[in-house]
């Protein structure tokens, strides 16, 4: 039975359960609804509930155990002797599902069955031909252990199949009738239900805290693997990175980091003191009618998705950098240098520090402002000298913000700074960034478990302490900030 | 005492009516410093008009397509030597059997034409034509093999250089030193298109077609990246708008104040943070290597995104459900109403026009998200559509901002064009989104 065909008929008795829950509550008291403690629908609804829920767990919890438990038990029969040279059990576990699903593909088709299945072997039967007609590639013949081990896997899942489907039928029937014959005038049937539904609501706000947790726990795990393959010192000292495809690959983290910083450095060059002036414009001196149109503009830019600004920097900034700039003065000749990608990215961040900036700026009370202006002040000396001052921390946590988005942005670099790891300060030069080198050692060819690829793991854990880092101490700065005229 | 509290030269001033050096001094720093306010604001409109008119002048021409309309005869000793009309064995005949029928037929309408071969080969006038029109010729016989030993009148594209000539990014001179394309062809295309043989037409293959290889971009469409960004939109809708709104329900209406809570909240405040290609990896480890989930699957595309956009979701929900009275909620308690009726029966609907602003706006950005789905294998060149849904989710498809990026990783020029042209549509599907995210907060939008 199809997972999606047990659901639905899961789902379809919990939906009867409803309507004959709602029923007998009703015949319960004889028709008289008022001498029930909760509504009718309400019973229904437990009665549902009741249905529905712990056949749904068991059916997760299930779903999610089984491929653990046979995987053990089966990588534990498979011989070292099958075990490629350098390669791992993973890939021979890999080799042993895509046989077991070509075996059942074949089954369903109708071109094998349950007793020649039992019959095969490696010696009678060109296993690899079969599968290939069934829609399986593999890449090597099969050795006798795996396709044993692969037959074993296949009637192991589908017993494991068989028990789930029946449990989870059972459990829902069982749920149904039970909750059914529970239904009397007193039962507290509104609590139930809403009760379930409050664990459903926590359920919910939990999932932000799992999201947490698995993108911590996912970057830890793969980064140890990546600190046992290759030592943490080269990584965090080593001032080259040189991956290769055969091993022995340099993939020391400084450059990179040398890279984030630098075009992180020249965005917000650009952008704080232009989203700055422009908040301070839009708030202290344009007239309503510029604001009402010049503020929406600018917030355009934060809505426009990063890979047009990496076009933008790729097409025009790039080529326009290099032939008017870069090429006259002799200092380079890349269209994709740090100063493309520092540019395009200050762009995108204006809107980051001026609309926040601007939050800040008003926040300031006008009668500081007055107070001011009645020692004689002008509204620039006001600015200068009172707003700017007062709103400070605001504005420092802000630009914290928006380094953090500098040194997260991907596609603006990838499209714009180039692949060169280097260490240099010529901005006309092409040098790469963490998260350019994160796409292109997790999207190359590279086997996984190498360290050529484990190492975009340590650099993405690497972003993240830094990025969330400076989220924090921004997040307490603008907090702290906004207490003290409240 | 007086005198050392003023500075010297005050008492020299002799009319309020003249200003001295010092007040001019101030007003001239105010006005520039006005002066550098209005530049900056000038500053940043400027830069998004450069940005958009840019992106527009590289991709409109992508909605145009020069084609070439053609006399095919399809000679059944060519595509059919058995005479059965039996698409089985038709479909031996690979293009290259239909390639030469589409070259002899213009061939044909350049004699017929009087227009000068001088310097064109026979093989050059072939390859006037796109690769991918035999392959169109193929499909369209072998889904009709009655057509075979007919002469039927049919529009195919023209190849990609002669495309960019007629939209100029190919010139003469580029064309000299282009191996695929010499100035006697462009000369003859100028006098095919004078003919009315080669026209530019409406690009509708743009949005339908899949992607193309790199050798032939005028064939290169959205379709597959379309109808993968759709896929992924419906999983986000359909999984990140409940679970946002039930996390915000709890957060502001029943949870208890204490440090749970707290970290709940700091944690959404933090991943609203995250940068995007984090969650990538996790997608990467989490969805596709321990879950077992198939790469470039639209299902991943749309979890990955899903909990990105949950924090937009949740802050955007949590500010509408605070700004619903309390008076709402006093007013149905007082009725005998438990706290589970008056939030879903009371509060929820009041608040259904931000929450639904804000989802809008959260799609909006999972819509044009692209570093994440890089890392879950969605750069992978696809060619097939995806299945219908359930099962589609599972197939290997693109999406849109990812085809833009592929598109500008190939190197023909061409694809630029094509990938600005996608980010035009991209962008279209963005206002359209924001658009009617500002109409519903107008409408329903209620201030008590």
């Amino acid at each position: 039975m199809s997972l999606g065909l047990l659901s639905l008929i899961v789902l379809g008795l919990a939906g009867l359960g409803f309507f004959v829950g709602r029923s007998r509550a009703l015949a319960v008291v004889g028709g008289d609804g008022r001498k029930l403690h909760s509504l009718p629908s309400y019973h229904g609804q437990s009665v549902a509930l009741f249905a529905a829920l712990p056949a749904f767990f068991v059916f997760g919890v299930w779903l999610f155990v089984q491929p653990i438990l046979i995987e053990g038990s089966i990588s534990a029969t498979i011989p070292d002797s099958v075990i490629p040279e350098g390669g791992a059990l993973s890939l021979v576990m890999a080799d042993v599902r895509r046989i077991a699903d070509g075996l059942e593909a074949l089954v369903q088709a109708g071109s094998l069955t349950e007793a020649s299945i039992a019959q095969l072997s490696t010696g009678n039967t060109d296993i690899r031909a079969m599968l290939a007609a069934g829609g399986v590639a593999l890449g090597s013949d099969v050795p006798q252990a795996v396709l044993v081990a692969a037959t074993e896997y296949r009637t192991l899942s589908g017993a494991g199949r068989l028990a789930m489907t029946g449990l989870v039928l059972v459990l829902a029937v069982l749920g149904l009738v039970l909750s059914l014959r529970r239904i009397t005038p007193e039962l507290r049937a509104r609590n139930i239900s809403e009760a379930f539904v409050k664990a459903l609501l926590i359920g919910a706000s939990m999932v932000a805290i799992l999201t947490t947790v698995g993108i911590v726990f996912s970057l830890i795990f793969e980064t140890i693997n990546f600190f046992k393959m290759y030592p943490a010192k080269d990584f965090f000292f080593s001032t080259v990175w040189n991956p290769q495809f055969r091993g022995g690959s340099d993939l020391g983290i400084l450059p990179l980091l040398w890279g984030t910083l630098y075009v992180s450095f020249v965005a917000l060059l650009f952008a704080v003191p232009l989203g700055l002036m422009i908040a301070i414009y839009l708030s202290e001196y344009a007239g309503p009618k510029l604001r009402g149109l010049a503020k929406p503009a600018i917030e355009v830019l934060a809505g426009i998705p990063t890979i047009v600004y990496g076009l933008f920097a790729l097409v025009t900034v790039g080529p326009l950098l290099r032939d008017y700039l870069a090429q006259p003065l002799g200092l380079g000749t890349s269209s994709s240098s740090v100063l493309t990608a520092g540019l395009v990215m200050g762009i995108m961040l204006i809107p980051f520090v001026s609309s926040l900036s601007d939050d800040i700026i008003n926040a300031v009370p006008q009668a500081m402002r007055d107070g001011s202006y009645g020692l004689g002040a002008t509204r620039s000396e006001t600015i200068r000298q009172v707003v700017l001052p007062a709103a400070l921390p605001g504005v420092v946590g802000a630009i914290l913000l928006a380094a953090s988005r500098a040194i997260g942005e991907t596609m603006i670099v990838v499209m714009g700074a180039g692949a060169a790891a280097k260490l240099g300060l010529n901005p006309f030069e092409a040098m790469t960034t963490v998260t350019v080198k994160i796409v292109s050692q997790l999207t190359g060819d590279t086997e996984f478990a190498s360290p050529e690829t484990l190492v975009a793991f340590a650099l993405g854990l690497t972003l993240f302490v830094f990025t969330l880092g400076l989220n924090v101490i921004a997040l307490i700065i603008v907090r702290k900030y906004r207490e003290q005229y409240e | 005492m007086s005198d050392i509290s003023f500075p010297k030269g005050a008492h020299a001033q002799k009319s309020l009516l003249v200003l001295d050096a010092r007040t001019r001094k101030r007003n001239a720093a105010e006005a520039r410093f006005r002066r550098m306010g209005l530049v900056a604001v000038t500053i940043g409109i400027l830069a998004l008009v450069g940005l958009l008119s840019s992106i527009i002048a590289n991709g409109a021409s992508s909605f145009r397509q020069t084609f070439v309309n053609l006399e095919v005869y399809l000679d059944p000793a060519k595509l059919d030597k058995t005479g059965e009309r039996d698409p089985a064995k038709m479909a031996k005949v690979t293009t290259f059997g239909y390639a030469p029928l589409l070259g002899r037929a213009l061939a044909q309408a350049v004699e017929a034409q009087g227009i000068s071969t001088e310097g064109v080969s026979k093989k050059d006038i072939e390859a006037l034509i796109s690769k991918e029109a035999p392959a169109t010729l193929r499909n369209m016989v072998l889904a009709n093999p009655e057509l075979v030993g007919q002469t039927i009148s049919l529009q195919v594209l023209a190849q990609g250089r002669v495309d960019g000539y007629f939209k100029g990014r190919v010139t003469m001179e580029s064309a000299a030193l282009d191996r695929n394309i010499s100035p006697a062809q462009l000369e003859m295309a100028d006098a095919l298109r004078a003919a009315g043989i080669i026209t530019l037409g409406y690009n509708w293959g743009f949005f339908t077609a899949p992607d193309a290889s790199d050798t032939r971009p005028e064939a290169a469409g959205l379709g597959v990246a379309i109808l993968g960004s759709a896929y992924m939109m419906m999983i986000v809708l359909c999984l990140s708008l409940p679970i946002g709104v039930a996390a915000s329900i709890y957060l502001e209406e029943f949870a208890p104040q204490n440090r749970w809570t707290d970290l709940i909240e700091v944690n959404i405040s933090n991943l609203a943070a995250v940068p995007s290609i984090v969650f990538g990896i996790l997608g990467l480890a989490i969805f596709i290597n321990f879950v077992g989930l198939p790469q470039s699957a639209p299902i991943v595309g749309g979890l990955v995104l899903t909990l990105m956009t949950l924090p937009t979701i949740i802050i955007a929900t949590r500010a509408a459900l605070k700004a619903v009275p309390p008076s709402i909620r006093d007013a149905a308690l007082g009725v005998g109403a438990s706290k589970m009726q008056s939030v879903f029966h009371h509060v929820l609907p009041l608040a259904m026009p931000g929450i639904l602003t804000g989802t809008i706006i959260g799609l909006a950005q999972a819509l044009g998200e692209t570093a994440p789905l890089l890392l879950i294998g969605m750069v992978a060149f696809v060619r097939e559509y995806p299945g219908s849904p359930p099962e589609g989710f599972l197939d290997p498809a693109s999406a849109l901002p990812v085809q833009v990026y592929n598109w500008t990783t190939r190197g023909d020029p061409a694809f630029v064009e094509r990938a600005s042209g996608a980010i035009i549509v991209l962008l279209c599907f963005l206002v359209i989104m924001n658009i009617a995210a500002i109409v519903l907060r107008r409408r329903f939008e209620r201030r008590w």
